[in-house]
């Protein structure tokens, strides 16, 4: 039985713990009994983003420490799995244990459909559901194939969702635009981040999105922070909590 | 160059440019337009990807030995008949410029599209010594007589409606009073152009590409203006960049292929026009310029931004620039590969401009010359954090949160404080002038207990098999 850490991201322990829970549920039952330690708390990002490679290190180092004792490490964020896998090089300038974590870390749905080789999933979803694409498991993962790029048509999340029973995806007229989140981005540049937000809402709104999901709960908060503030009836759910079998309310 | 103090402050032009609503979506409609014809002439090349790849390959190539380079193109180009000058910076590129017009005696000149006059203040330098510079490209020549500078490098008036051109050229050129039928007006101009074309003594232009092999240079237009105005008159001045050179005539293919594609969603430019020496009793001037170009290339982290073949395609993607205009940057070269060459002349007046971007990667995926954008960018915010020029309290607030994070405990605590502190306090306490993050979102709805905390009550009760 390989030994899976379940990393949880600092927003999600503390504003959206059902994130966490629905992603242990959806990984055991796939047989995959994920443990959760106690550290580290956070990738890092939000300090290394702002250009404090000084105050992310230590965070890095953590990371490495204590995860790197498990055979898989699991995340669902295709953002801090970025951090990890892409940016923790600069950090760490290549430490032997780093290389052997790098390749064991896994975003939520390449976790699945790569390493367990799940079926996608025939459970009932009833609902009109809009996929964000965000962006760092898109162009940095390469969840998905990024509209810029040209070459074969793929994308994780939709493969997963696609075959749920009574499930509608809707199309966007801009499938793969950035939310406007990016971290320390939404409050330094508020009026663009929100801007940004509000176009994509439209998108979805145009497109008749019933229900908003990404593999990123970083960009849904915004997004929903935005859509609560003007009481729009579209309800945001992280995928693992669709897999899992969640509802909107 | 030295450039002037004040800071940039990105976020604040921004913020006044989204204040607009119905302007900034027109504006972003409007470049979002060029980049699906864009998408839709990439997607038409199934070798676009390997394309790519192999312009990036030429141009590292190219800077790997740009001083071998540029001696051969300086020999070849001297071999054809024309003069190469070399120029620090941009003093020295238009005192060049001055001196060369001066002994032609010229007194008018019309340009063509060129950043990097634009870069070097050219225009304003020339008329100060007594010579009137028309701009030829219709964009560019708009944005010249409203007296403002272009907001985008290939789309110089992206940012005016025609509307405002309507009624620009009702004040200048006399057309008639709230017209805005595009072709009209385009007759209007073009009308003018001709007559300074015709009286023009010498005509500018840039340089897309400058081939070391053949001392030939290529510039590339869509309104023929590069050729009007350098065919008429005897005196030709090309100012070229020296990370615009590739090694060989055959190596065109690859870029001419891209540009186009990349800048406008065009096959290839309508113009694509090769200048080999002078024409018959004229002189072709060619300045080549440095402007702290050499620092770049000795910057392993930067080098690559001077791949760069100035599309514009990162512009066109960004939605930060879609959404803030490209005059909100501040410089010449808006948008994410501005955000990189500008700091790199003045680290501290733009130190907004790496953070003016929400990561998103599209620029990197969409340029076609392989520039790493996005990583340079976040780069270049590691740099200014190291040089001391961040904010007071985006320093403090990040060592706050790595000495929170690395502590789980008081992480845990910290959290559970500001959660209480969402259920009970009342709404002030949260949504005031000090947190942008609720001038137009809620926060999110804080939950009784967080993961870690259930997590523990959990398996205390119940201890995990296995």
């Amino acid at each position: 039985m390989p030994r899976v850490a379940l990393f949880v991201p600092c927003y999600i322990d503390q504003f959206y713990p059902d994130v966490a829970w629905a992603t242990l549920e959806v990984l055991e039952r796939h047989g995959v009994r994920a443990k959760v330690p106690e550290m580290p708390t956070c990738c890092g990002q939000p300090m290394a983003n702002t250009g404090c490679v000084n105050e992310a290190r230590p965070l890095a180092e953590q990371f490495v420490e204590v995860l790197g004792r498990f055979d898989h490490v699991v995340c669902p964020s295709g953002s801090c799995t970025a951090m990890v896998r892409q940016h923790y090089e600069h950090l760490l300038h290549g430490r032997t244990d780093y290389v052997a974590l790098r390749n064991k870390t896994w975003e939520l749905t390449e976790y699945l459909l790569d390493v367990l080789r799940i079926d996608p999933p025939r459970s009932p979803f009833p609902y009109r559901v809009g996929l964000h694409q965000s962006c760092h498991g898109l162009r940095e993962l390469r969840l998905g194939s990024s509209s810029e790029t040209v070459g074969p048509r793929f994308s994780k999340a939709q493969k997963l969702l696609e075959s749920m029973q009574g499930i509608q995806l809707v199309k966007l007229t801009r499938p793969d635009e950035c939310c406007g989140f990016g971290g320390t981005f939404a409050v330094q540049e508020e009026a663009i981040s929100c801007r940004m937000g509000l176009d994509r809402i439209h998108d979805h709104e145009q497109a008749g999105t019933e229900v908003l999901t990404a593999n990123d709960m970083s960009c849904l908060m915004h997004l929903d922070g935005l859509l609560r503030r003007d009481r729009r009836p579209i309800r945001v759910l992280h995928i693992a909590q669709i897999l899992a079998g969640r509802t909107p309310n | 160059m030295t450039e002037s103090l004040p800071i940039i402050d990105h976020p604040a032009a921004a913020a006044r440019f989204v204040d607009d609503g119905a302007r900034t979506g027109w504006h972003d409609q409007a470049l979002w337009f060029v980049r699906v014809k864009r998408d839709r002439q990439a997607h038409g090349l199934p070798e676009w990807e390997a394309l790519r790849e192999q312009a990036a390959a030429i141009k590292s190539h190219t800077i790997s030995r740009l001083a071998d380079y540029l001696e051969q193109f300086e020999r070849e180009a001297t071999r054809r008949g024309a003069v190469v000058h070399w120029a620090r910076d941009a003093e020295q590129h238009n005192a060049i410029v001055l001196e060369i017009l001066r002994r032609h005696g010229a007194r008018k000149v019309a340009k063509s599209k060129s950043m990097l006059t634009e870069e070097c203040h050219l225009n304003p330098f020339l008329q100060r010594h007594g010579i009137e510079v028309v701009d030829t490209d219709l964009g560019e020549w708009i944005v010249q007589l409203r007296n403002e500078p272009p907001s985008h490098i290939v789309l110089p008036a992206i940012h005016i409606k025609k509307e405002e051109v309507g009624e620009l050229f009702h004040r200048v050129l006399g057309t008639e009073a709230g017209a805005t039928d595009p072709k009209y007006l385009v007759e209007a101009a073009r009308t003018r152009l001709r007559e300074v074309f015709l009286a023009a003594d010498a005509g500018i232009t840039g340089v897309n590409f400058g081939v070391a092999e053949s001392g030939g240079i290529v510039v590339c237009t869509n309104e023929g203006n590069a050729d009007l105005g350098v065919s008429l008159g005897k005196l030709h001045i090309a100012c070229m960049g020296i990370e615009k050179l590739i090694p060989r005539c055959g190596d065109l293919g690859v870029f001419l292929r891209l540009l186009g594609r990349s800048a406008t969603g065009q096959p290839i430019t309508s113009y694509s026009s090769h200048f080999h020496g002078p024409i018959r009793d004229g002189e072709l001037h060619i300045v080549l310029l440095d402007n702290g170009r050499s620092e770049i290339l000795a910057s392993d982290d930067f080098r690559r931004a001077l791949h760069c073949i100035r599309c514009g395609a990162c512009m066109n993607t960004c939605p930060v620039y879609r959404r803030s205009g490209g005059h909100s940057y501040g410089a010449t070269v808006p948008g994410p590969i501005g955000s990189i060459l500008n700091p790199a002349r003045d680290a501290e007046k733009y130190s907004t401009l790496p953070f003016a971007c929400s990561l998103c990667a599209s620029c990197s995926d969409v340029c076609p010359v392989g520039i790493n954008l996005h990583e340079q960018l976040l780069i270049w915010r590691e740099r200014i954090a190291a040089r001391g020029i961040l904010s007071g309290t985006k320093r403090l607030a990040m060592k706050f949160a790595s000495h929170l994070l690395r502590r789980p405990a008081l992480f845990a605590f910290a959290g559970a404080l500001a959660r209480w502190g969402l259920r009970h306090l009342p709404r002030f306490a949260f949504y005031h002038a000090l947190n942008p993050w609720g001038r137009q979102r809620e926060l999110p709805i804080p939950p009784r207990r967080s993961f870690r905390q259930e997590y523990r009550k959990r398996h205390e009760r119940q201890p995990p098999r296995g």
